[in-house]
């Protein structure tokens, strides 16, 4: 799927990089933990997280994310958007909780495991 | 070539929102100069959790890099208060983290594990009151 279709499939709001939206996503992971994240992860392209602080983008950034969604209407600050656009990741906003939009992208296909 | 490359960085203790710029500059110019993704990601992931762990638990430091063509050695030192145990410490789960660092997203005890399992050499030296340096090395042609 591509983050344009992710997006409808949310009903999220593209808040940066929105030239990314036809990039095919192959997987993706939910977490408000970081530390999780960083240990867990491998090969996800999109982070789902509750949680909202500078350390969310640069952990995707790490982990060679292309996207972050925030759940629960969660919105970022500017400076957030603009480590974001700096490291060439698109960020949404939706208003599900998380476990309804990590469910409808999984009904969707998009796995947790990479598989292209 | 034994002419190394080395980026030096100072890590503001007192900044949470800053915390990692230098693993991202670091992630840039690895980019720039061509290493192989695996390994700038292997070095990136390790860096950026001693860097956050020089914010949350010592108040910040200083972060050097070195790198050669063959490998990647980064050097994180502080003036924090050390680690009392560190083999206590390299366990998956321990953490001394508050309830304020959870909150952010971090303290489940996995950073130091997790640098181990991306470096190929890791090395702690610790002296409690003191602070603490750690080194570690990544190949470029390992894996
Ligand atoms: N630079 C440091 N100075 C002092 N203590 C440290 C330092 N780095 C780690 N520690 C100690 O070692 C423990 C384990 O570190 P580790 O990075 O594995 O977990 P954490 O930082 O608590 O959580 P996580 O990394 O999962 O977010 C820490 O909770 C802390 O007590
Ligand atoms: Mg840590």
């Amino acid at each position: 799927m591509t983050i344009a279709e992710l997006r409808d499939l949310l009903d999220a709001e593209v808040l940066c990089g929105g030239e990314l939206l036809d990039r095919d996503i192959h997987s993706a992971c939910g977490s408000d933990m970081m530390s999780d994240v960083l240990a867990y992860v491998k090969d996800q392209a999109v982070l789902l997280t509750g949680l909202v602080n500078s350390q969310v983008i640069r952990t995707a950034e790490m982990m060679d994310m292309i996207c972050v969604v925030f759940v629960r209407s969660k919105r970022p600050t500017f400076e957030m958007l603009t480590i974001a656009e700096d490291s060439g990741i698109a960020v949404l906003a939706t208003k599900m909780r998380m476990y309804e939009a990590c469910g409808t992208l999984y009904a969707n296909g998009l796995g947790a495991n990479h598989t292209p | 070539m034994n002419d190394a490359l080395t980026f030096h960085f100072d890590v503001d203790g007192e900044n949470f929102v800053s915390a990692g710029q230098a693993s991202v500059q670091v992630k840039k110019n690895l980019r720039e100069l061509g290493f192989p993704p695996e390994v700038i990601r292997r070095v990136s992931i390790a860096m950026y959790e001693g860097e956050i762990n020089m914010v949350i638990h010592a108040g910040g430091g200083e972060a050097d890099v070195d790198v050669f063509e063959d490998r990647i050695v980064i050097v994180l030192t502080d003036r924090g208060p050390g680690i009392p145990d560190i083999d206590l410490a390299m366990q998956e789960g321990y953490s001394t983290a508050t309830d304020r660092v959870r909150s952010l997203g971090f303290g489940a005890g996995m950073g130091l594990p997790n640098m181990k399992r991306y470096t190929d050499e890791m090395r702690i030296d610790s002296t409690v009151g003191k602070g603490t340096v750690i080194t570690m090395s990544i190949l470029v042609n390992n894996r």
